[in-house]
């Protein structure tokens, strides 16, 4: 076969696989050219993650903002020491809340932040005071038992 | 008498996976001689060119076509299952997930190595049946850096590329099935697809997986052609090894790698 010919249909492969990689990244893959890729590490201690997992999102009104770097077991204080990678565009004021929480009813569990009032915000390294663990079924179903139970008391002692 | 036609089975065993073992070891070093004789191919990339055509756009037919099946069934198969669950919508997570992470690099592998890989082992062993690259060699001309090395840099090369057409070929499948066929919804099919895909631990995990296939299928497709008895039945029965054996490295790679990325490299 001539050169030039083999030269096109190469030229025309790569250029198909250069296309296919391109979409790939941005259309399938959440790559996108406006997120500078640079972020900052908080951290937060929960008393319990529940089922949060490394790379989960960290949303904040519902937007995606960051994610979980890493999550180990503090065992001076015996709850979770969950570090989180925020993206550099978004700062948050120091008295910004934690929370985990999930999506749908079985969705996957992400961290919300919401942000507070003050005036100095969060650096590289800070720790997230204001944080708030998972709910775990069973324990909401005990108190939501005793609650009712109490209320039953409460109300044959009114009674008498 | 037992004890010893015992024996001989347990030495015929031992003899079997001396010889597996010396295979995978001189396919090695056969390895570590292309990339010392590579320098050739790269100064003149003409030759490596001319085998990206033959290895690379020579299956590109097959390997968009298999990728459009594979992405049409993985729609209709996800589409069916997660119906039962309400979520649907997920089926381009699905989809997409199994292309870009195993799929695509695996099956592409697959049918590379039995598309391109064989023809490259009967190419290299019918030129040494025919004592082509004895006569190279008699010229001065180094026969691995001259005819090996190329064909073995355009398959590397080659790999990744008909991987990648694969998974986009195979998400457009799927997208056909699901959202024009089947009517899922259209925004929800890609916005779940992007929120669980991910750059970097998905398409670049892949991107990995194929070029180690490549440079498998093809040090193994020149090997078995070098290394052929230089007989019609010997090519012939270098072509089904280099199948057979490639096939093989794929998918025991592929456990490896797998095993490596999803539970890190300690």
């Amino acid at each position: 076969m001539e050169r030039s010919t083999l030269n096109l249909w190469v030229g025309f492969f790569v250029l198909l696989g250069f296309m296919a990689f391109l979409m790939l990244a941005f259309k399938v893959g959440n790559l996108s050219l406006g997120a500078s890729g640079k972020t900052y590490v908080v951290t937060a201690h929960f008393d319990n993650i529940g089922q949060l997992k490394e790379r989960a999102p960290v949303r904040s009104a519902g937007v995606l903002v960051g994610r979980v770097s890493s999550i180990h077991f503090d065992a001076v204080h015996y709850n979770a020491e969950v570090r989180m990678s925020i993206d550099e565009q978004y700062h948050f004021p120091t008295d910004t809340s934690a929370s985990v929480l999930t999506s749908g009813i079985l969705g996957e569990q992400y961290i919300g932040l919401d942000a507070g009032g003050d005036d100095k915000m969060l650096k590289n390294g800070d720790e997230i005071k204001l944080a708030q663990g998972a709910m775990v079924l069973e324990r909401l179903i005990g108190q939501f038992l005793f609650n009712k139970a109490q209320d039953g008391n409460t109300a044959k002692g009114a009674e008498k | 008498m037992r004890i010893d036609s015992i024996l001989k089975a347990v030495r015929m065993v031992g003899d079997r996976t001396l010889k597996i073992v010396e295979r995978i070891g001189a396919t090695v070093t056969f390895l570590a001689r292309i990339l010392v004789h590579s320098a050739t191919s790269f100064k003149r990339p003409g030759l490596i060119v001319r085998e990206v055509y033959y290895a690379g756009v020579q299956s590109l037919i097959i390997i968009l076509v298999s990728g459009l099946f594979v992405g049409m069934v993985l729609g209709l198969q996800g589409h069916e299952t997660l119906q039962k669950y309400g979520s649907e919508e997920s089926v381009g997570v699905l989809v997409a997930l199994a292309l870009v992470r195993e799929m695509g690099p695996v099956v592409s592998a697959l049918l590379f190595a039995s598309r391109a890989g064989s023809a490259i082992t009967a190419e290299i062993g019918l030129m040494k049946a025919t004592e082509q690259l004895s006569a190279m060699e008699m010229m001065a001309v180094n026969p691995v850096a001259r005819v090996v090395a190329p064909r073995f840099w355009g398959g590397v090369l080659s790999m990744p590329l008909l991987a990648l057409l694969f998974s986009a070929m195979g998400i457009f499948g799927g997208f056909v099935v699901a959202v024009v066929l089947i009517g899922v919804d259209n925004g929800a099919f890609w916005s779940q697809m992007q929120a669980a895909v991910d750059f970097r631990q998905d398409v670049v995990n892949g991107i990995i997986k194929s070029l180690v296939f490549g440079v498998a299928v093809s040090a193994i497709a020149t090997f078995e052609g070098y290394e052929a008895p230089p007989t019609a039945e010997g090519v012939s029965g270098a072509t089904t090894r280099t199948v057979v054996t490639s096939s093989l490295a794929i998918l025991a790679l592929d456990l490896l790698l797998t095993a490596f990325m999803l539970k890190g490299w300690n």
